[in-house]
């Protein structure tokens, strides 16, 4: 029997009827369209599923759709404002802080919310904060550079192209 | 400034604002109109006879477009899965098809497929399918393997045994004969599961008419899947395009053909319509193969003054059900277990065998990390065995700098390196005394601080071809176009095929190094098999020293190229024109000088090319490497056990490597991240398991646990720049050197800790059980 879902998501609505088993995170994929939140696992372990749900994150593999009716969503395609990134992705950019970038929109989303919810955290707990996300690339640490940088107001490290342009041919 | 700084410069990657917006493309990102959904029904037997497979009351489930066996597909296939040749010549490996027909070898092998309108509806028909089993006594290890009455796993084989070869150079009677220390130690190189993030997907469409195959996998090696589906498929190569897309993470485990590939293809040719396979956690944990999974038997001769005399070591590898594609190549650490020292002897033998378990293949280092964990025991071995300081051992060893190039025992030429430099450095860097008051004070106070060491040596840049063609069944090279478009912009194709090491980025600071064009002006395309000419694809720290050097190269000849005409438009000689940051004059009058996108321009218009010369500004490469690359480096690892859980933290990590030129430091340093993390994991975490009846305990990252963010330190890395003599950019490798050389110094470290308990070695991983066993099993007491 299917079952009618409204959601908002990135300031849009959407309504679908869909099967009670559907998991958000399939709703947000498949019917929403928007694939930037991965699935990583089947087991709640990866996070890289990870979104907003009424200002919580969660993890979108956790939760049937139906669940989410009515919620106001926000995934990571909500972030940057134009082509402006959210000061969490240029972070990201800034510190190296992805390589194959599979984890990265659920390890951003967790970010965002660890950040709303400690303003400055130390290494260790911003460390605690990303414990339900998993990572196989960075090990981590320029993962917590990024967020450390974002939160200390420490100095871009690394050249954009622009830069070099600037530095090398005039 | 000097154009020149573009080689080093830490550039932010291009790659980078798509994916932390959540616009990257990876496979299951792809959707297409009449896609249908292919499920893999697989093996639920370790070992048995598939006696039938009831379908008819599966296809009757809603949404059902069909459902196919192993019998139904096997007169499709007309090879087997491919298997590389040679590297161990007596290797005896079975034909290997995509889909079990009458028996099973694995958990996780696919028995059958199904192909429904809806990835749900296709897992809901697969649960009617009525698959009965004749169960066969499983193999479930190494040991069993081998015993004499084991069941055999491959009839026409008629043992488990794949290969048993040896790999020696020097006297071994000799060293063990005049040896003062004698030591023997069996080293456990436990079975890993790679786990990319990303699991693997595929999707493909056939055209009925054209006959022309589109396959999109989350692969390492786009231009291997092209030719093998073709192959196997009986279609010509120039009718199948692979498309590599946003790739998440490999780290070895997307580097061969799979099974799915070929399915998910020959399903789409048979339903005239597209058709995507995507696998979940737990199917990843058990078709995509795993790594390591090795015993090691080692005897070692010493002076007591600390030299080494000689090695005896056997390599029993564990290939799985079947000899995957590469399965063989992590005996390549028999070729190189000597590492850097002036080692007299060593005796090696590789046996490779057959067991009722997931195959395995590459899994990050390959090969380079078992050599290193071997040699770099046996150096911690013999300073605990005569009293004398690790580090001491390791110098008395190193094969010296005047002795460079230097040819190790089994006929490998290293091509640079001075290996005291790194060692120094990090000696510095961790301030080594002051560790060892720490470390005696802490233990007065019942805290076990530990410190390890390991100096590396790697062997990666595959590969020069002679080379591999003799070890490995196959000759590698370097694959480039670099083409300027009318406006000057250029297009560079890449024969190597990232997936999160940032080659768009590094390999546009190549070219525009040489040709002196902005940066945003060059475009680097990969991972699809239409746009350019084979290349070699990315597995063994390859792309830098191998492709890299062919985009230089072919950046090379478009600026001779450039040169020619720049003369000709400024009637002048060839000689006399001075090629500078993208411009080039007449010697000495800078002034008038012509660029090169004005050079370009003219290169399309004949009439301004000298006239013996094609129009066009394009080069292609092929580099076949003189030799391999030598990276190496010296890791530090320091740990703290809790004395009551025997629970393990890294409390520091302090790595120096030398892996030459590095075109972008901050992508070598992110790629020495993560492998030194991965190491760590080895180390301490992470361990693939089976049951008695040979089915996967840890199928889930609930049981399968690779490091978290608390789980790891912050890393401390620095480099000393030896340039490799092996290609004009003097770089070497480094996607696998942090893996290659980690979860060594953590052993050692750990066993540092434990010293105080007489403690000489400990199994990975390295679990708060275990060593709480350690420190306990004589009722606590220390030595």
């Amino acid at each position: 029997m299917r079952r009618r879902v409204a959601v908002t998501i990135n300031g849009a609505k959407h309504e679908h009827e869909v099967e009670p088993r559907l998991l958000l995170v399939q709703y947000i994929r498949e019917l929403a369209g928007l694939t930037g939140t991965h699935v990583g696992c089947d087991t709640s372990n990866c996070g890289a599923c990870t979104v907003e749900v009424d200002g919580h994150s969660v993890k979108s593999c956790t939760i049937f759709a139906v669940q989410a009716d009515g919620a106001e969503i926000t995934t990571i395609e909500g972030l940057a404002k134009g082509s402006t990134l959210h000061p969490l992705q240029q972070a990201f950019w800034d510190e190296h802080g992805l390589q194959c970038g599979f984890c990265t929109p659920g390890m951003i989303m967790a970010a965002k919310q660890l950040l709303e919810r400690n303003p400055n955290p130390t290494e260790r707990e911003i460390r605690v904060g990303l414990e339900g996300n998993l990572c196989r690339c960075t090990g981590y640490h320029n993962i917590v550079k990024a967020i450390r940088c974002r939160t200390q107001g420490a100095g871009r490290r690394f050249l954009t192209e622009g830069e070099v342009r600037w530095r090398f041919h005039n | 400034m000097a154009v020149s700084q573009l080689i080093g410069a830490s550039i932010k990657r291009r790659e980078d604002p798509e994916l932390v917006t959540g616009s990257g493309d990876f496979v299951d990102d792809r959707s297409q109109t009449a896609l249908a959904y292919l499920y893999v029904v697989r093996s639920t037997q370790a070992h048995a006879r598939i006696d039938a497979i009831e379908t008819s009351r599966a296809k009757e489930a809603s949404g059902v477009l069909a459902i196919w066996t192993g019998k139904d597909l096997m007169s499709e296939f007309q090879s087997p899965l491919p298997v590389t040749t040679s590297f161990v010549p007596e290797k005896k490996y079975p034909n290997h098809y995509p889909i079990a027909s009458d028996r099973v070898r694995y958990v996780g092998e696919p028995v059958a497929v199904v192909v429904a309108s809806s990835k749900a509806a296709a897992e809901d028909a697969a649960e009617r399918l009525d698959i009965r089993y004749q169960p066969l006594p499983p193999v479930l290890d190494i040991e069993a393997a081998l015993k004499k009455d084991a069941p055999v796993l491959h009839d026409d084989i008629g043992s488990n045994i794949a290969y048993d070869v040896k790999r020696t150079g020097g006297d071994i009677e000799a060293a063990f004969r005049d040896a003062d220390v004698r030591i023997k130690q069996r080293i456990i190189q436990q079975r890993l599961i790679p786990v990319a993030v990303e699991g693997r997907g595929v999707v493909a469409d056939y055209k009925k008419f054209a006959k022309t195959l589109t396959v999109t996998s989350s692969t390492q090696i786009p231009h291997f899947v092209k030719i093998w589906l073709g192959v196997i498929l009986g279609i010509p190569e120039s009718n199948v395009r692979v498309i590599a897309p946003d790739v998440g993470g490999g780290f070895g485990s997307k580097i061969r053909v799979y099974p799915e590939e070929i399915l998910v293809a020959l399903a789409s040719r048979r339903l005239d319509r597209p058709v995507k396979w995507t696998e979940d956690r737990n199917e990843n944990m058990k078709a995509t193969h795993h790594g390591r999974s090795q015993i090691w038997d080692v005897e070692i001769a010493a002076k007591r003054d600390g030299r080494l005399l000689g090695v005896r070591a056997t390599q029993y590898l564990d290939l799985g059900g079947y000899c995957s594609q590469f399965g063989t190549f992590q005996a390549i650490a028999l070729l190189i277990a000597q590492g850097p020292y002036k080692l007299p002897a060593f005796d090696g033998r590789g046996v490779g065998v057959y067991t009722n378990r997931t195959p395995t293949d590459a899994y990050r280092g390959a090969g380079r990390p078992e050599a290193t964990h071997l040699i770099e025991r046996v150096m911690d071995l013999v300073a605990q065995e005569i009293g004398m300081d690790p580090v001491e051992v390791r110098r008395k060893n190193f094969i010296a700098p005047s002795e460079q190039p230097f040819t190790n025992l089994l006929g490998l030429t290293y091509d640079s390196g001075d290996y005291r430099i790194t060692l120094d450095k990090v000696l510095e860097l961790v301030d080594y005394p002051k560790f060892r008051k720490e470390q005696a004070e802490a233990r007065k106070r019942g805290k076990y601080l530990g410190i390890g060491f390991c100096t590396y040596l790697e062997i990666c840049g595959l590969g020069p071809s002679v080379a591999t063609t003799a070890a490995a069944g196959i000759g590698f090279w370097g694959m480039s176009v670099v083409n300027l478009h009318f406006t000057g912009k250029a297009t560079v194709i890449i024969g190597s095929s990232p997936h999160g090491q940032g080659h768009e980025t590094t390999f546009a600071q190549i070219v525009a190094n040489e040709l002196g064009l902005p940066l945003e002006d060059i475009d680097v395309v990969h991972g699809d098999t239409a746009i350019g000419p084979m290349g070699m694809d990315t597995y063994g720290s390859r792309s830098a020293s191998v492709d890299g050097t062919a985009v230089y190269l072919s950046s090379v000849k478009v600026r001779e190229k450039a040169r020619k005409i720049a003369a000709h438009l400024l009637e002048a000689a060839e000689a006399d024109i001075v090629y500078e940051d993208g411009k080039a004059f007449v010697k000495g009058t800078p002034s008038k000088a012509v660029t090169i996108q004005e050079i370009t321009g003219a290169a399309f218009q004949p009439h301004r090319l000298p006239p013996d010369m094609e129009g066009g500004m394009e080069a292609t490469t092929f580099f076949n490497p003189p030799n391999f690359v030598w990276p190496f480096g010296a890791h530090v690892a320091v740990v703290e056990i809790d004395g009551e859980t025997g629970a393990t933290r890294v409390v520091r990590y302090v790595a120096v490597d030398d892996c030459g030129t590095r075109i972008n430091p901050m992508v070598v340093d992110g790629q020495l991240h993560g492998g030194i993390a991965q190491g760590i994991g080895q180390a301490l975490f992470e361990e693939a398991l089976y049951d008695e009846t040979g089915q996967l305990r840890t199928g889930t990252l609930v049981d399968y646990m690779i490091p978290t963010a608390p789980d790891l330190p912050s890393f401390e890395t620095a480099a000393t720049v030896t340039p490799s003599p092996t290609n004009p950019l003097g770089v070497k490798g480094i996607g696998e050197a942090g893996t290659i050389a980690s979860s060594v110094a953590v052993i050692n470290a750990i066993v540092d800790a434990l010293s105080p308990f007489g403690v000489k070695d400990v199994d990975m991983p390295a679990t708060p059980e275990k060593i709480w066993h350690l420190m306990n099993r004589n009722g606590g007491t220390k030595r």
